[in-house]
Parts: C-alpha cells; structure tokens; sequence
C-alpha cells in the first residue's frame, strides 16, 4: 500500500526523469532511475543534476511516507539541499534512500544516499531541509 | 558578446603556443542542449560576462514539482544551477576541461512563478590550480527577488596525474 501511495505521489518531473520505487525498505521507499539519455552529463555517466534530483526526490518520498504513518498530509515546500558528489555515476541502474533524520512540527532533517552496484559505496549523498506547511 | 581580458592568474596568454579557441558559452550552449539531460531539460542560453553565465530553464508542465500546483520542481533548478556551474568555470578560466562536481548547495527563497522561465545565473568568484568556486541565484525574471542561491565547489580532473584519486572523478567507466 505505501508502495502505491508513494508512487501514486512521485511528482511530474520524478516520473518523466523516469524515476520509479523499487521497494520498500523498513518501510521507507528506494528510488531507482535507469541510466538513459534523460540523465546523461558528460558522455557515459550521470548528469550532478539527475543525481540530486533522484536524491531530493527519494528525500521527499521517504519524508511522505514518514508523515503518512502519523496521520500527517502537509503541503511539502523544499528549503535547501547539499549534495555531495562522490564518484561519477556510471551507465547502470542508481538508487536512493532517505532518513528522516529529525522530524519536526515545521521542518524536517534528511539524509540520503545514492549508490549503483555497491551500497558500501554510495554515488553521492545529501542532506536536505524541508518545510511542512 | 564580450571578450574582455581575464583577471589574474588564470588570464591565458594569447602566446607562444596556438592556445586552442577560446571558451564560448553561446556557442557551447548549442552542442551541449542538443543531448543528454541538460537537452531534456530544455536548457538554453542565455547570457553571460566575464566570469559569469546566465541559463534558461524553459517552464515545462512535466517539470512541475508538487500535484495541484503549476510550480517547477526543486530537481530541475538543481540540474539549472549545476550546469550553469560549469559553463561560469569554464567562460572564466577560458578553457574548456574536465571537471567535477564536490558539492553543490541550493537554499530556496521561494517557489518560481507559475508559468515562468527559470534563469540560473552563476559566477565563479574564484579558482585554485585544482578547485573552482561558485556562487549565483535562480531567478525568474527579476535577478534582485530570487527563486534560489546556490553555492559550489568544483574540481578540475583530468589534468594532473595526482588527480585520478579526487572525489567524482572515476570516469573510467
């Protein structure tokens, strides 16, 4: 059900990036995109601004689902984002996975990683503030 | 557009060697729109100066970030401001080189207007024989009533052979 609902509520620009739930993990949603011309940067590997888009949108995810559990429906409104980029993103698969670090009335602290074939060796990763309006 | 003079240590002598064409954002921006996810975005030129480039970020209905509402995602601006990024590095050390991004930073001030185009202005206000620093503002019009700031730290690759080990830079595939 959270599977439906959190892909039910990936926004227009996640879905035509081609951005789709993978799983859920501990009942938090792990984003995936295929590597395709849509995220391309330098020839052969991931675009930084596919990735922080795969990792901002597996940061609200993660925070619906959160929110959802509690009963809570708020408008979710971004306040800033620093990404870390670690090593290129190759031509194969990336995920995402966010925690929620500090869930507050009014904001949110995550954290989120990306990784391709070894999660021990995320891609790049992000914290994130968002505003719960 | 302007071709003046670059301050510092990074200013290229027009000599002794044929130093390859200088940087050009106008002109890069048409290979560079034509493919992979900046051509999906649908980036465009816009303008630039000595250490400075403006991009455009067209308004797309499948860009939009949250349902009900006509306002671009936050992802896009992110991807805006990165590429911007690197043009600004590029326009100000005059070459065009392999680079990475460290760590890019975006606060938004508010969502863009419905509707709107979204311009990316991003000047690089510093360079170091292996970093480059940004800074600059997503706009939707008005430069002074922001949409973003962002701030960034890029790295040249490629270039020296101590490099292969820096962060972000295995393109080896």
């Amino acid at each position: 059900m959270a599977d439906q609902h959190t892909h039910d509520h990936l926004p227009a620009y996640a879905r035509s990036l081609g951005i789709q739930v993978e799983r859920i993990e501990n009942e938090l949603p792990v984003l995936t995109v295929d590597f395709g011309p849509n995220v391309e940067g330098r020839p052969g590997a991931f675009h930084g601004g596919a990735t922080a888009g795969l990792l901002e949108n597996a940061g609200y995810a993660a925070l619906r689902s959160v929110l959802l559990k509690e009963g809570r429906e708020p408008v979710l409104k971004p306040i800033n984002i620093t990404v870390q980029y670690l090593s290129a993103g190759k031509q194969k698969p990336t995920f995402a996975l966010a925690r929620v670090t500090r869930l507050g009335r009014r904001n949110a602290n995550l954290s989120v990683e990306a990784w391709q074939d070894d999660r021990g060796r995320p891609i790049a990763a992000a914290v994130m503030n968002i505003l719960m309006a | 557009m302007k071709r003046r003079r670059l301050q510092g240590s990074s200013a290229m002598s027009k000599d002794p060697s044929p130093a390859p064409a200088r940087f050009d954002p106008a002109e890069a921006g048409k290979f560079f729109f034509r493919h992979g996810h900046s051509g999906w975005l649908g980036l465009r030129y816009s303008q630039h100066a000595e250490n400075w480039v403006e991009l455009k970020l067209p308004w797309r209905e499948d860009l939009l970030g949250e349902p009900h509402s006509s306002v671009l995602a936050s992802g896009p601006i992110v991807s805006l401001m990165d590429m911007a990024s690197g043009m600004a590095i590029w326009q100000t050390t005059g070459i065009f080189l392999p680079i990475a991004t460290l760590d890019l930073r975006v606060d938004y001030q508010r969502p863009a207007h419905e509707g709107t185009a979204v311009f990316g202005r991003v000047e690089c206000y510093r360079t170091t024989r292996s970093a480059a620093f940004v800074r600059g503002v997503a706009h939707d019009g008005k430069i002074d009533d922001p949409v973003a700031h962002v701030a960034g730290v890029f790295m040249t690759i490629g270039q020296d052979p101590r490099s292969t080990d820096q962060p972000g830079s295995t393109v080896d595939g």
